[in-house]
């Protein structure tokens, strides 16, 4: 009570409506989410829609317990979850790395440039298959998949996110007698955190994307290869 | 004695892939130690090119620049400059901000702490030196930015229009402050500036340069019956008003 001492009626009042929205939108967001999986049981029982090719909330929970109890749903979702923080890190590591070195030498750059579009531009997930031709069905191939449909982006967005810092604070640097490395470390990096965070955001889900389509074609073991498994019945 | 900063036949030239842009052709002129100089000319005529210059940050094409009688090829330790907007970091406290200098040269000990505090102290900043930029008014932003400058203790300070960003009152009163820190630690300055109210209020001698390619028209003296005049009060001497139509003549008449 004694927090809102000095607030008046009028706010107090404020405060509250904006409390009862906040309530509400956190009810029906819930609310959906119970009606979607309350629609989806009913259609399949009453058989307008068949379950064995949709499934069902029911029959997804009893398969779910299933896999917990011989505990292969950890296995599979440990080894993609595994894989997919693998080849986030090293996406991260070597995008950042890629980019500082762009940045650095401006002559690079110009010259990688059209190659980093073209390459960007390949349908990466398509060509997963090669990979595990090239570097075999190990878990180092999963690895470099994920890594592939991310790397370049990153790459570019980054060194696009560098170019576009304030001049002036470059100067500024410079006026302190600031070196080229100075530059980087005080201003470059810690400037473009915000970008980094959104960029590791879209990575992270390109990352796992990459792993599950590697585990389809190179994988006895993670999610992507249990969607396969599951999918052999009906072929 | 030396002067403490000396021109001596200064050109520059811009080059680009679309041709040469003359900024300044023979600039000479020399600034004493404790003086404080303005430099005013019609906007882009190459005033902070001229401040780059001196601050070794370009190189002349021609001519030399010699700070106390020795000439220097990269960025020169006893000069402070700053700069348009006081481009504080917000990923940095004040007090991470105003010691960026000391930091980057490798100078952050107990002895220049002790300075950074002592001046955070005299210019009201000391209670505000753990809050992020954004939670300052714009008058002790610019004094956290000359905090920052001063930290190094330079003997020469380039002011490239400091005060330009900041409204019409609190600029007058940054000019009133900026004036009274640097008679306080005895610095020598070199604003540039647009505005020649500012140039009469704060100058012991005002350069007024040509357009471009620019060159020295004519240097003024701005001499007061009142000596010690804060800016602000400058603004009201008698003496104002002449000293300014001369200087607005200047720049006015052509060749």
């Amino acid at each position: 009570m004694s927090k809102h001492r000095s607030v008046s009626l009028a706010q107090a009042n404020y405060l509250r409506s904006l409390q009862r929205r906040q309530r509400r939108i956190t009810a029906i967001q819930i609310l959906i989410f119970v009606l979607f999986l309350l629609l989806w049981e009913t259609a399949v029982q009453m058989g307008w829609i068949d379950g064995f090719i949709f499934s069902s909330p029911s029959r997804v929970l009893k398969t779910f317990g299933a896999m917990w109890k011989d505990r292969s749903i950890f296995v599979h979702t440990g080894v993609t979850l595994a894989e997919t923080l693998a080849s986030f890190s090293l996406v991260v590591a070597v995008g950042v790395g890629a980019a500082v070195l762009l940045w650095y030498n401006t002559e690079l750059s110009e010259i990688l440039e059209p190659y980093l579009v073209v390459l960007n531009s390949l349908p990466k997930s398509a060509l997963a298959p090669l990979l595990i031709v090239w570097l075999g069905a190990n878990t180092k191939s999963i690895i470099v998949a994920g890594m592939s449909v991310a790397i370049f982006g990153t790459i570019l967005n980054l060194y696009t996110g560098f170019g576009e810092m304030d001049a002036d604070k470059i100067k500024l640097i410079y006026t302190l007698q600031g070196s080229k490395k100075d530059v980087l470390c005080k201003v470059i990096l810690p400037g473009t955190v915000p970008l980094l965070i959104s960029v590791m955001k879209v990575n992270i889900g390109l990352c796992l994307v990459g792993v599950v389509i590697g585990e389809f074609i190179g994988a006895r073991r993670g999610l992507g290869y249990l969607i396969i498994y599951g999918s052999q019945v009906f072929i | 004695m030396n002067p403490l900063l000396e021109l001596d036949h200064v050109s520059y030239a811009y080059h680009t892939r679309s041709g040469e842009t003359f900024a300044l052709t023979d600039i000479s002129f020399q600034v004493q130690r404790g003086e404080f100089i303005a430099v005013v000319g019609p906007s882009g005529c190459g005033k902070s090119t001229l401040l780059s210059l001196i601050s070794g940050l370009l190189l002349p094409e021609n001519g030399s620049i010699l700070l106390e009688g020795r000439k220097e090829t990269s960025f020169r330790e006893k000069i402070g400059y700053m700069l348009q907007k006081d481009h504080l970091f917000e990923w940095r406290t004040i007090y991470g901000n105003v010691v960026l200098g000391l930091e980057i040269q490798h100078k952050l000990n107990d002895e220049s702490r002790a300075l950074v505090d002592k001046m955070l102290m005299d210019y009201g900043l000391y209670r505000f030196r753990g809050a992020r930029p954004g939670e300052l008014s714009g008058g002790m932003r610019q004094r956290a930015a000359l905090i920052r400058t001063l930290a190094l203790s330079p003997e020469l300070l380039l002011l490239d229009e400091p005060f330009t960003a900041l409204d019409f009152q609190t600029r007058l009163t940054v000019c009133d402050d900026v004036a009274a820190i640097l008679r306080r630690e005895k610095k020598t300055a070199l604003l540039v500036t647009h505005d020649l109210s500012e140039a009469v209020s704060m100058a012991d001698r005002v350069v007024v340069l040509t357009k471009r390619p620019a060159h020295v028209r004519r240097i003024v003296e701005m001499k007061f019956a009142e000596p010690d005049l804060t800016p602000f009060a400058r603004r009201s001497a008698p003496e104002f008003q002449g000293y300014f139509n001369l200087l607005w003549k200047e720049m006015n008449e052509d060749e």
